[in-house]
């Protein structure tokens, strides 16, 4: 037997598992340089962009990307139907689209987040109106209601906050709650009742950090859904106003042109679709890792 | 022991649900005195753990209820307390030590952490001295090397020493009365009996009473002054410990003391009571003992026994006494 054990020789062992690990977290690592580069681009979006995003220019419309024949390394992806510069402009729209979900996935998070602990501590009658309250938000289409809201409020930059916003928050309550009513019935949230603390303080102290993992992998997984709405507000025209490019409104700038200038619609939708998955994988790694019944080893 | 710290008289919880009510506490008095461990017996569901929430004013709302009677701690009233008051009767004047030492502590936080909010709740001292009470807390329950302990998670810790650890959290303000549920259920023999007698230790340098809940006849023998014998939210039979094994005299509590086995009696099947507590949906009219009673009478069926004191601190309940 300890003959058996002597005979792996240790060094290799090491180096197969520290490769091994890598593999298997390139679920978190991905992502994670994909939004560091992301946040970096979108902070120095005036350094990195070769062009305004506004500068328009007609002689050099629907020029192809730098590879295709007839493509310039002026351009690198190429411009759009007004001449603009789609590289300039996919950097600053990573500006608009991360701010804008970004600050989205704050305030959902915190409303949703408060409301379901108070409901899942609290309970009674209150619990039972959030719940309902939560239930009409979850069965309302929320891409109609932002086209309410865009019509009646205005197109711009808090309007499309807002209108995440007012649906986002209820998929949080539900899932909160869940866990705060299970987090409420444990023996630690009876003693710190039995030595006097008072309700409020049990629900920021000991509830709080006893559901912060489940919040972290909703985050991170409401990150792609985010990106993805406000894409979807910004297609349809009432999202961000132009001439501010949003990668959604790019996608739609291009849709009428794609038999003959592919490359507009193409790189931006390809943005999202990265992002959005960056976003889906971390969640997942994410959740694993978090979740104790998940995890092995 | 002389001044009474603890009255209930008549004390009545219910449980409402959609089945009905359940009659959890139908009506117990009792008291403890300072420097008194004051024992409560019975099975599972006879509403111990339930009078010892009760007395914290702490059942699972909406549905747990006190219908009646009084608590009298320290000369007052207390289910005439708002409930601001009786946050800091809490943790200040009774403590309670839950049964299971593995999830009465939050594990997010550091041990010492955890006695710091309730010393910083109940005591008024400077931030720069909370930490002196905490490591004067565990030293009280005997946790070897306070100074590092207190930087400790609740998962690098054994169960024995969590029990301590629970333990300090319930006497670091130094309560009058502590109820303590079960609480050395979950721990092996061994530490069990390290457990208590830190228990007789701890009352002889506070003077704290305890309620002492327990199913374990064996636990009784060794830590408590007076015993009460509980069955179907009723207390059946009071008395000092010494009497309650010498001279019982329910045959409730006969029963009990001869189910617990024995070494010296071998080759025995274990004595039981036959038959099942009754619902406490609907209770039978007379003696809730009564369906399981060796020596029924007709009376029994009809009318609840009253209670009867037949010597010096013992009184019973039933009718062959009255």
């Amino acid at each position: 037997m300890a003959s058996i054990v002597k005979k792996k020789p240790e060094k290799q062992y090491r180096v197969v598992s520290r490769l091994g690990r890598i593999i298997r977290n390139l679920g978190m690592i991905i992502p994670v340089i994909v939004f560091v580069v992301l946040i970096l681009t979108a902070i120095f979006a005036e350094v990195l962009a070769p062009y305004p995003y506004d500068e328009t220019s007609l002689p050099e419309r629907r020029i192809p990307p730098a590879w295709v024949e007839g493509g310039s390394a002026k351009h690198f992806l190429g411009t759009d139907t007004l001449g603009r510069d789609i590289l300039s402009r996919a950097i600053y729209g990573a500006r608009v689209s991360l701010s804008v979900s970004l600050l989205a996935i704050a305030i959902t998070a915190a409303i949703g987040t408060a409301l379901g602990i108070y409901a899942g501590y609290a309970g009674g009658r209150l619990d039972g109106f959030i719940m309902r309250v939560v239930d009409v938000a979850l069965s309302f289409p929320p891409l109609l209601l932002a086209i309410l809201l865009a019509v009646s409020l205005g197109p711009g930059f808090f309007t499309v906050i807002f209108a995440l916003s007012v649906l986002g928050w209820a998929g949080y309550a539900r899932i909160i709650r869940g866990e705060a009513l299970r987090v409420r019935t444990s023996d630690f949230v009876a003693q710190a009742q039995i030595n006097g603390v008072a309700g409020w303080r049990i629900m920021v102290r000991h509830i709080f950090p006893n559901i912060l993992n489940i919040l972290i992998v909703g985050v991170t997984l409401s990150i792609g859904t985010m990106i993805l709405a406000e894409s979807a507000m910004s297609y349809l025209g009432i999202g961000i106003p132009p001439p501010m490019p949003s990668w959604g409104s790019m996608v739609a700038d291009g849709r009428n042109d794609l038999d003959r200038a592919w490359w507009i619609s193409t790189f931006p939708g390809i943005l999202i679709g990265v992002v959005v998955m960056s976003g889906n994988f971390l969640g997942d790694w994410l959740r694993d890792k978090l979740d104790p019944r998940l995890r092995q080893l | 022991m002389s001044n009474i710290i603890l009255q209930v008289e008549d004390l009545q919880t219910s449980f409402f649900t959609r089945a009905g009510e359940f009659k959890a506490v139908g009506g117990v008095s009792f008291h403890v005195s300072e420097g008194e461990t004051f024992g409560l017996v019975g099975e599972s569901a006879c509403g111990k753990t339930v009078t010892g929430l009760s007395l914290l004013r702490l059942l699972p709302e909406p549905a747990g209820k006190i219908i009646g009677g009084k608590i009298i701690l320290n000369g007052r009233d207390i289910l005439k307390l708002s409930k601001k008051e009786m946050r800091q009767v809490r943790g200040k004047e009774i403590s309670m030590i839950l049964q299971d030492p593995m999830t009465s502590l939050n594990p997010v936080y550091q041990v010492g952490d955890q006695i710091a909010e309730a010393v910083r709740l109940q005591q008024h001292i400077p931030d720069d001295k909370v930490e002196d009470e905490v490591i004067s807390a565990l030293r009280l329950l005997r946790i070897p090397a306070p100074e590092q302990r207190i930087h400790d998670y609740p998962f690098q810790m054994s169960g024995g020493m969590r029990q301590r650890v629970v333990g300090s959290v319930a006497m670091s303000c130094r309560p009058r009365l502590l109820i303590a549920d079960e609480p050395t259920t979950a721990l092996d023999a061994t530490i069990q009996a390290q457990y208590l007698a830190l228990f007789r230790d701890i009352q002889q340098q506070t003077n704290v009473g305890i309620i002492f809940i327990t199913h374990d006849f064996g636990v009784v023998a060794s830590i408590c002054h007076r015993v009460a014998v509980m069955y179907a939210g009723k207390i059946l039979e009071t008395a000092s410990t010494s009497t309650i094994f010498k001279r019982p005299k329910h045959p409730y509590t006969h029963a009990l003391i001869n189910s617990v086995p024995h070494l010296d009696r071998k080759d025995e099947r274990l004595y039981s009571i036959e038959g099942q507590p009754p619902s406490l949906l609907n209770l039978p009219p007379g003696c809730r003992f009564a369906p399981r009673c060796p020596e029924v009478m007709d009376v029994c069926h009809q009318q609840q026994p009253p209670e009867k004191e037949i010597e010096e601190g013992h009184t019973v309940s039933c009718w062959k006494f009255s």
